[in-house]
């Protein structure tokens, strides 16, 4: 009998664990998942919940609802990975699991004490992450009472996950605060690392002045040093101070501290992996999927759905020996809501950036690319039902794994 | 005397199109152009930058250059001042930090 051992029950791990429970054979495979938390969170509802546009509760789903039957799912943290001697020992009971396939799928979290300052006095107070269950609620009681004031939005560092989060917060946020009469006593400030909003030549001629059209103020090239709680202000390496009444941040993504601790991972504790066939760089037998992979396309469940056809693929070709096929391109889909019921959708790869147009059939869409409407919007809101319903347990999603030119303008 | 920029390719931003035509006396000129001149410690960023877009295919973030050399963030600032990602990518003929949109 073999092991088959997927680490992170999260999107990735689930999906995975219900495609190969579906097709390797039990009398050959035994299959464990192992995850540190009994809750499965839909992480892109996780926006919705500052705003009270979704309540809490539609986001969280007990995850061994979406553990095959035949899978043995264990809740314990990891405490170490040794791909020398294909072991894993969990903290639970300090169980050793000798595998012989190991799939890594243990996301990012964020790490506010990377930034100085950050998490002291206003953490939670008038600091607020939405990355997190936690945060995302305590937020909403926060925004709830909010009477005005200057919101500064600031991502830390590059790379986070669902890169477009930050701006969908700062676009709800202008229609929030429309809505409940109080826009012109808030002062919106997004500040970012990067050199502007939109980065790509394409993303930034077509949407163009888009923030500042919602009175949206953009701080480019803002590498944050420190935030002093006391003061109430947020500082950039090159001398800038501003000033907040509710700074919302993202902070720094990291991997599993155990991919750290286990010397498998990059300086943010991401596993070095091939991107185009997700097989660990250095171990034969250890594949990536998701947040956890040093991947350079977006950390997000759409790439981790795209992903997972080419890694089960690849895994089974693996089992036969035979060889790997290079055939993720770094395709990615993700809705970003600009307020106002609209959203607008971005479809791209590791070699093209997001383009104007129709998807996913040419001229008909009918999703709008690269612009705002209302049926991308509806797009967005029914991906909830996907997710848990086809998604989670890894069902194919009717749109097509490849990246495709199809219906877009170069 | 003939620039030595003359026959490189720039896109609008003033990063270079193709990061193969890339020398170190190219390298001087853009940094003169922005007004740097290029010490030791320049060097040192430069190198490692070079040598993450030969591994990785892309320029390091602040994080990468600070983890993997002796240049402190402060010292970053000091060397490239004002934006040192943008500045030191753009000095080692790498493309500008981007994100996804």
């Amino acid at each position: 009998m073999k092991t088959f051992l997927i680490l992170g029950a999260g999107t990735g791990g689930t999906m995975m664990a219900n495609k190969l429970a579906r097709k390797l054979s039990p009398e050959e495979w035994k299959i464990i998942l192992v995850d540190k938390d009994e809750q499965h969170y839909y992480q892109p509802g996780f926006l919705f919940i500052p705003f009270g546009y979704y309540k809490p509760k539609v986001v969280v789903k007990p995850k061994r609802k979406y553990v095959p039957s035949g899978v043995e799912f264990i809740i314990s943290e990891i405490e170490s990975i040794e791909p020398a001697a294909n072991k894993v020992t969990l903290s639970a009971g300090k169980r050793v699991i000798q595998y012989d396939q190991l799939l890594i799928a243990t996301g990012t979290d964020i790490h506010p004490e990377e930034i100085e300052g950050l998490k002291e006095g206003g953490w939670h107070k008038n600091i607020f992450d939405f990355y997190t269950f936690e945060g995302a609620v305590a937020l909403h009681n926060f925004l709830d009472k909010f009477q005005g004031g200057r919101l500064v939005i600031n991502i830390a560092e590059m790379p986070i996950k669902c890169p477009v989060a930050p701006l969908e917060f700062a676009f709800l946020a202008d229609y929030y605060f429309q809505q409940r009469g109080i826009r012109d006593k808030v002062d919106l400030i997004y500040t970012t690392p990067l050199p502007g909003a939109f980065t790509k030549p394409k993303a930034a001629s077509v949407l163009g002045d888009f923030l500042g059209r919602k009175g949206i103020h953009v701080e480019p090239d803002f590498a944050v040093s420190a935030v002093d709680s006391g003061k109430n202000t947020i500082s950039s390496w090159d001398g800038r101070a501003i000033d907040y009444d509710l700074l919302v941040t993202i902070p720094t993504n990291m991997g599993a501290d155990v991919i750290g601790r286990s010397g498998l991972g990059d300086d943010l504790n991401f596993v070095p992996t091939n991107k185009n066939t997700l097989q660990s760089v250095k171990w034969p037998n250890i594949w990536v999927i998701g947040d956890a992979a040093n991947v350079p396309a977006s950390k997000a469940g759409a790439t981790v759905h795209f992903e997972s056809d080419v890694l089960f693929e690849n895994i089974l070709r693996s089992l036969r020996g035979e060889e790997l096929q290079p055939d993720y391109d770094g395709h990615v889909s993700c809705f970003i809501e600009s307020g106002f019921n609209k959203a607008l959708l971005i479809d791209f790869s590791f070699e093209t950036e997001p383009l104007p147009g129709a998807y996913p059939l040419p001229g008909i869409g009918p999703m709008k690319l690269l612009g705002e409407s209302w049926l991308n919007h509806m797009g967005k809101l029914g991906f909830k039902w996907m997710y848990w319903n086809l998604m989670c347990n890894g069902l194919p999603i009717p749109l097509p794994a490849k990246f495709s030119m199809v219906g877009k303008r170069p | 005397m003939a620039n030595v920029l003359d026959s490189v390719k720039f896109d609008a931003d003033g990063y270079m199109e193709d990061a193969n035509a890339w020398t170190k006396e190219v390298a001087e000129a853009i940094a003169k152009r922005e007004g740097i001149t290029l010490n030791p410690r320049h060097w040192v960023v430069i190198d490692y930058a070079r040598n993450e877009w030969k591994t990785k295919g892309e320029a390091p973030t602040l994080r990468n250059i600070t983890k993997n050399t002796d240049v402190d963030t402060k010292e970053l600032y000091s060397l490239f001042p004002g934006g040192p990602g943008k500045l030191a990518a753009k000095v080692a003929g790498l493309k500008k930090p981007t994100g996804c949109i």
